[in-house]
């Protein structure tokens, strides 16, 4: 189906920049595991997630989201998110990824801050 | 509903979804042109889209529609006071399940825990304004209205 989630990555320095484009469901999720796994797999400690063209995560997609999370915490990294809808924000919250990973508006501001944590 | 108001004849739109992947978004193409339809703001139709997708995969995962279906209403209606609302109904021809039984998740038992799923419900009452469901031997209804 075209709404589909697309992910996208670059890495800087330390830091991979993974965008979404799209709904994050279980395929959605899996995908940007496969990603932010691989990233970290060639060194990257700090994961930026840029959901600004991604409306609906589900709860599925969430779970995964947290394994990845769980996996970047055991390697001592740093994960954050960017570009979160005002529901995708609250849906987080609810669920507890606020508590263990940082959420920025903008990219600008998470890089600043994973990069920090890098340093 | 509790809060009264009902929707008036002809500002009712049903539809049925196969219980198949990504489904649950054909449905909420429909949830947001009813939102539109009220001038709700683009964050309160997300909050609308959430939930109905998240009982639909509800539906799909647990409830053995023994159709093969999802029927969803969708219904637009106006307290007496006067605030609009979009209420969204999902009923399944399934199994059924106790409400009441149903473990509330929290983050401590989702983080470092296999049981990361769950949250369906609590999403869906965190989103929506007012949430009836109820459920039998001939399956399960969510009625939930979201305020303009």
């Amino acid at each position: 189906m075209s709404e589909s989630c697309k992910v996208s990555s670059e890495r800087r320095g330390d830091v991979a920049i993974l965008w979404t484009d799209g709904y994050i469901n279980n395929q959605g999720g899996e995908e940007i595991a496969k990603e932010a796994y691989a990233q970290l797999d060639r060194g990257a400690r700090a994961l930026v997630l840029n959901l600004e063209k991604t409306r609906i995560v589900n709860s599925i997609g969430i779970s995964i989201l947290i394994e990845v999370l769980e996996k970047v915490m055991d390697k001592k990294g740093v994960l954050a998110f960017c570009g979160l809808t005002p529901t995708i924000d609250k849906t987080f919250r609810i669920m507890g990824l606020a508590q263990y990973a940082e959420i920025y508006p903008t990219q600008e501001d998470a890089v600043r801050s994973v990069t920090t944590h890098t340093a | 509903m509790s809060q009264g108001g009902s929707a008036p004849p002809g500002r009712e739109v049903s539809m049925t979804i196969p219980v198949a992947p990504e489904m649950e978004i054909v449905a909420t193409a429909q949830a947001a042109a009813l939102g539109e339809y009220l001038a709700m703001t683009r964050d309160k139709i997300d909050e609308v889209k959430l939930a109905l997708v998240e009982a639909c995969i509800n539906a799909f995962e647990h409830a053995d529609c023994r159709d093969e279906q999802l029927h969803l209403t969708f219904r637009l209606g106006q307290e007496p006071k006067g605030r609009e609302w979009l209420e969204v109904e999902v009923l399944d021809k399934g199994k059924g399940f106790d409400s009441q039984a149903v473990e509330k998740p929290s983050p401590e038992k989702t983080f470092h825990n296999h049981r990361k799923r769950g949250w369906g419900l609590q999403i869906i009452k965190s989103l929506m304004d007012e949430v009836e469901i109820t459920s039998g031997k001939t399956g399960t209804r969510i009625l939930m209205r979201k305020y303009k």
